[in-house]
């Protein structure tokens, strides 16, 4: 591992440099909230950001896209949603996010349409400070040893670069000028002090080692009921959550002879018809049901296979959900915490 | 940087093989039979499946479904399904002619564990469609008699109209080396000659078993489960060698699009066979 200095007024040169490589992605601003966009103006990439509308996983399986085009003649692939890209502003969690995502698109088959884009984006890194929502310090996704190109740590005047393959060396030696391998004792202590008060300035917590047990054990918990009708079952968290890979595929058929179209499009597991098979039987039918097997996917399955959460503490459930229905509230219920959500209050307005 | 944008259709998992309806016909008012066949003749023949596995099936324009292989691989060269039409997929499939192309790959999913039945009693319980995934089973254990020992078949079916392969049932029957027993629910023609009442009334009938010797193959309505289950267990058959085979809302077949998660497994790449066993550990399978 090396570890270099960028000066901060040079960092728009660095990207400069590096999106003549490939299409540069990063954090925009959108009213108080962020998104991933492409780069074309430099002033618009947003440094300080908190987490984005929509996880990093929209570059690499969009939303909606076309697996095939076929015809009587059979299916042929389309590839044209993977380019080079360089996606940079991307913090630890959302690393983190697509680490697991990789594991699922991989695990037994691969999938092209993940790993091909994911194979061809460059991940730069940027350090982060959290907001009353980031709990990653729980899920130990605060911290990344893996997964990127280039990591920046913000240390106020410049950056510490860190350099984790071979591709992010590369696009250091595009330009060798402006970055400095001389790190001085006061570096390590800036860095070590800017450690330190980031990880005091985490307000939200969750203990994840208990969580596979308390799932377990709260399997019949009347919450869940509870938790289910308050659900309006828009999906909402499944689209926001880095982890969440869920997708359904429909064929589209056009009139004169043009080739049809297998399309991929995001699913969620809270929609009604998500384990409704053809003649109408369907094995989740109550929301409680499809609530509890995405927390089981994210505080329970995952831990047994793969022995850590698949859930990364970006928080984004938490600013996402309507009715205030998250990984943090949920938690806390399986704790037999009292919880102030909205589904308590739903049943308090309910017997009044 | 990385390479340059190849074609990977090669080991795209998801790129359906042309093939060919070679025969359909039906087998109940909304059941049909499919025989199917790769265009490619070296992929016909090549085609690797285990009994029980799945395979997803295109058709040109209306989607692509799963569905169980009712062919045994020790008949290789033709894939064969039965399909009860109902959603948009099977509506499309039973509108094809023969000769009418249709996308396919696989073969998915676990299969029934055939090697480990080697030696074994076989116990197979047929409910009404559940004859489609265990015909495979059923056919490679009769295309191999001499590995297994006692081979048992019981079979229900709500009406005598509605019973897949009855003829070959009824072959069965006079069969001295395993015993076929056959149900309807119910008579509505005045000619049914075997039992009357659901699959578990042909238990009492059952030639006695030797349970721990003995694997159960069950497949089914959901309904069922949970009765035959019971008369299984009554007979001291293992929780482990109870195995079943079961349905979920698929559209990948190769654990990604996550439809037919339960707990920690995927039904597509840890099922669809299950044993009982699994059934009690992970709840919500049946």
């Amino acid at each position: 591992m090396r570890i270099l200095k960028l000066q901060k007024k040079d960092l728009f040169r660095f990207l400069q440099v590096v999106s003549k490589e490939a299409e540069l992605w990063a954090p925009v601003a959108k009213g108080e909230k962020f998104a991933f966009e492409r780069i074309l103006d430099f002033s618009q990439i947003a440094m300080n950001t908190t987490r984005t509308i929509l996880p990093p996983k929209k570059i690499m399986v969009p939303a909606l896209f076309n697996m095939f085009y076929f015809t009587d003649k059979g299916y042929k692939e389309d590839l044209s949603h993977v380019t080079q890209r360089i996606l940079f502003g991307i913090h630890a969690c959302d690393i983190h996010g697509l680490l697991i995502l990789d594991k699922l698109f991989a695990q037994a088959y691969l999938d092209p349409y993940f790993l091909e884009p994911r194979k061809k984006t460059l991940i730069l890194g940027l350090s982060c400070w959290p907001d009353e929502y980031c709990f990653c310090k729980s899920t130990n996704t605060h911290i990344i040893e893996e997964g990127y190109d280039l990591y920046f740590t913000d240390l106020k005047s410049y950056f510490l670069v860190w350099i984790g393959s071979s591709r992010g060396d590369d696009l250091i030696r595009l330009s060798p000028d402006i970055f400095d391998d001389n790190l001085t004792e006061k570096d390590i202590q800036t860095y070590i002090q800017w450690q330190s008060e980031r990880d005091k300035s985490f307000t939200a917590e969750i203990n994840f080692t208990r969580m596979p047990d308390l799932m377990e054990l709260n399997y019949k918990a009347s919450f869940w009921e509870e938790v289910g009708a308050a659900c309006l079952a828009c999906g909402s968290c499944t689209m926001v959550c880095p982890t969440c890979n869920c997708y359904d595929v429909v064929d589209k058929q056009y009139l004169g002879g043009k080739p049809g179209k297998r399309i991929r499009h995001w699913d969620s597991c809270t929609l009604p018809e998500y384990s409704e098979v053809a003649g109408g039987e369907n094995f989740r039918e109550h929301k409680s049901q499809r609530l509890k097997l995405w927390y089981t996917h994210k505080l329970q399955a995952y831990v047994s296979k793969y022995g850590k959460p698949s859930c990364v503490g970006c928080g984004r459930c938490l600013v996402t959900c309507p009715v205030q229905i998250n990984v943090m509230s949920v938690a806390a219920a399986l704790e037999g915490q009292k919880v102030d959500a909205f589904w308590k209050r739903l049943t308090q307005e309910v017997t009044k | 940087m990385n390479g340059e944008n190849k074609c990977l259709a090669e080991t795209n998992p998801f790129t359906p093989e042309v093939a060919r309806i070679v025969r359909t016909y039906h087998l109940t008012s909304d059941v049909k039979f499919f025989q199917v066949r790769f265009v490619d003749m070296e992929k016909a023949l090549s085609f690797k499946y285990k009994p029980g596995q799945f395979a997803m099936l295109s058709i040109l324009g209306a989607g692509e479904a799963p569905f169980c292989i009712s062919s045994t691989p020790s008949r290789p060269g033709l894939l064969e399904f039965c399909i009860r039409k109902a959603g948009t997929v099977t509506s499309a499939l039973f509108r094809l002619q023969e000769n009418s192309q249709v996308g396919l790959r696989g073969p998915y999913g676990n299969g029934f564990p055939v090697e480990q039945m080697i030696g074994k009693d076989i116990l197979i319980v047929v409910g009404g469609l559940g004859a489609a995934p265990l015909r495979s089973v059923l056919l490679y254990c009769l295309d191999n008699r001499d590995q297994f020992d006692r081979v048992s078949v019981l079979h229900g079916a709500k009406r005598p109209a509605e019973m897949i392969f009855r003829e070959e049932y009824f072959a069965l029957k006079q069969r001295p080396d395993l015993e076929c027993r056959l149900a309807v629910d119910a008579d509505d023609t005045g000619k049914w000659t075997e039992k009357v009442g659901v699959v578990t009334t042909l238990f009492p009938q059952l030639k006695k078993i030797v349970p721990e010797n003995t694997y159960a193959l069950v497949c089914g309505p959901p309904v069922m489960y949970k009765y035959v289950i019971r008369e299984l267990i009554k007979l001291n058959i293992p929780k482990d060698q109870i195995l079943m085979t079961l349905e979920r809302r698929m559209k990948c077949g190769v654990g990604k699009c996550g439809h037919c998660a339960i707990d920690y497994i995927y039904t597509c790449l840890d099922g669809p066979v299950f044993t009982y066993w699994d059934v009690l550990h992970m709840r919500e399978l049946i």
